[in-house]
């Protein structure tokens, strides 16, 4: 792992009432990392993050941020850090650069600072020509670059950005995604995701988090190979579908076979194998084979495998 | 300064918003219409005495109106925030929460001084026709002030409660109604009960600011009654963040 650790989070737990959101969770971000936080609604990725970003204390467990004790020292871990939440919150009524003036005082930048932070974070964030029109008034993709900005305000060196592409357009995505790749080298940036292509075209390591438990940890082309074990083709036959399926099924190598939009999906352990052993036996009936694919589980599976099986040491 | 910029903020939030200048208009039109009919009556009794007679009933209805002014002001203060989200996105900032709760009050107890100041149009009308002298004004509108910033930390503090304005709204009536009626009815109390009551009325302190005259004790109690509703939104707001509430 490069450099000193930003964050550094140990057996982190959080109880709300009788529910234990996050149940003993332990992970370090490197200095300059750009990382995934993964995991499905309700995994415990949002409350984790506002604890970072100090809205919460934790009910159990040490987080150090830039090497400031979390709860003793909340102010220095703070200054250290920008956070993004979920559906960017706002006041309405204020114009967007009364807004960032507003929390660049709330920040403690330099009074005679103030004004350059602000425009630097305006024009980094693609928001000069609305800088005086009212939050409320601005569309969702503006609001959330306003999200951004409050965030990247004073430069600190670790952002936390909690879904920083939810409810965006494509191109708005794009777009954000553009924007935090510019930050790599020059911050952390520790992301909550469930879109897994973000992920993988962002991260260097990925963590999965999944009901309040670390589940995987590592990079994303890692992490797909650790679960791409299986091999998989998708067939299509002209023959009668229940007969297929079994004729299929009874193929030596062949693990499973699920029907798949007017074709089969069959997986097995090898790949070369697999397609001859299943061509082979398709031709021994007398059906013809219209269609055979081999398919590699994207990072999307991965996900969904390592969320549904439980734990997987890294 | 962090207070300083969290009182801007809310300044800047209530002279940005229709229902502020509503109620303003309200409050100074029924301030007005009462000064009217005070005078009138004042002139048809053939009063002397312009404290008593006229400063006392003006001061005491500007206090029925703040009353249902203050309520109306503080129930966005937190609750709205905390609907929002943002008040989440200011525990992300290097503040203290007192900073955030000292900011909120003084630009709630600016607006209430702004609008009971506005109220001091009418002596100065009636300088031009009438002797005033402005000794138990100025402790009548210092009385307003004292007790419009009591008001003030009470709001805050139930705003701090609820992310519902209308809830914040309703239970700092409640409150205040409660702190207002204590001793209405005297006569329905036992002597005991009276005893332990009647310190407690929060109206029954401004009383003599409204006939002109400044008592320690009761500027003391208005003060520490403030000062005990800031620290308990303190509490509040600290309170529902260990619980880990929105």
């Amino acid at each position: 792992m490069p450099g000193e650790p930003a964050l550094e989070v140990r057996d982190l737990r959080k109880s709300f009432g009788r529910v234990e959101a996050v149940a003993g969770v332990s992970f370090r971000v490197g200095a300059g990392e750009i990382v995934g936080f993964l995991g499905p609604n309700g995994a415990g990725k949002t409350t984790t993050m506002r604890i970072l970003a100090g809205i919460f204390p934790p009910t159990a467990g040490e987080v150090r941020v830039a090497g400031h004790d979390l709860v003793r020292e909340p102010l220095a871990c703070r200054r250290a850090v920008g956070y993004f939440p979920e559906y960017a919150p706002f006041y309405p009524d204020l114009g967007v650069q009364a807004y960032l003036g507003f929390v660049a005082r709330m920040k403690r930048i330099a009074r005679a600072a103030q004004a350059g932070a602000v425009a630097r974070v305006l024009a980094a964030c693609g928001l000069d020509g609305v800088a005086h029109r009212r939050i409320g008034a601005l569309s969702k993709g503006y609001r959330q670059r306003v999200g951004l900005a409050q965030a990247l305000l004073g430069e600190p060196p670790i952002l936390l950005l909690d879904e920083p592409t939810i409810g965006l357009d494509p191109a708005q995505v794009v777009e954000m995604r553009e924007l935090l790749a510019g930050l790599r080298g020059e911050r952390t940036v520790f992301f909550s995701s469930h879109v897994l292509a973000e992920v993988a075209a962002l991260c260097e390591r990925v963590i999965v988090i999944a009901r309040g438990r670390l589940v995987a940890e590592g990079g994303p082309g890692e992490l797909a190979r650790r679960l791409g074990g299986r091999r998989r083709i998708v067939l299509k036959v002209d023959g009668p579908p229940a007969e297929v399926a079994g004729a299929l099924g009874a193929v030596p190598g062949v693990l499973t076979v699920e029907p798949a939009a007017d074709g089969f999906v069959v997986e097995g352990a090898s790949e070369a194998e697999l397609a001859r052993a299943v061509g082979e036996a398709v031709k021994q009936r007398g059906w013809t084979v219209l269609e055979l694919r081999h398919e590699t589980p994207g990072l999307e599976e991965v996900f969904l495998g390592l969320v549904r099986d439980g734990p997987h040491s890294a | 300064m962090t207070v300083v910029a969290v009182a801007r903020k809310e300044l800047a939030l209530y002279f940005g918003s229709l229902f502020f200048y509503a109620l303003a208009a309200v409050f100074l039109v029924l301030a007005g219409y009462r000064f009217y009919t005070n005078l009138g009556f004042f002139v048809l009794m053939g009063g002397t005495d312009v404290a008593r007679g006229l400063w006392q009933y003006q001061l005491l209805d500007v206090q029925g109106l703040l009353l249902v002014l203050v309520p109306l002001l503080t129930m966005r203060l937190f609750a709205e925030e905390r609907k929002l989200g943002t008040l989440e996105l200011l525990w992300t900032y290097p503040v203290r929460d007192v900073e955030v709760v000292v900011g909120k009050f003084l630009a709630c107890v600016a607006v209430v001084v702004l609008l009971v100041a506005a109220t001091a149009v009418h002596p100065v009308i009636l300088t031009r026709f009438y002797p005033v002298p402005p000794g138990p004004l100025v402790a009548g509108y210092g009385g307003l002030v004292l007790l419009g910033a009591a008001f003030v930390g009470c709001g805050l503090f139930v705003s701090a409660l609820t992310e519902s304005q209308l809830v914040a709204a309703a239970a700092t009536y409640g409150i205040l109604f409660f702190f207002w009626m204590v001793t209405w009815n005297e006569a329905a109390l036992s002597e005991g009960s009276l005893r332990l009551l009647l310190p407690l009325s929060l109206f029954d302190r401004f009383y003599p600011f409204a006939r002109g005259a400044i008592d320690t004790r009761d500027v003391a109690y208005l003060v520490l009654f403030t000062l005990a509703c800031l620290a308990f939104t303190l509490f509040a707001l600290d309170t529902r963040r260990w619980r880990g509430l929105r």
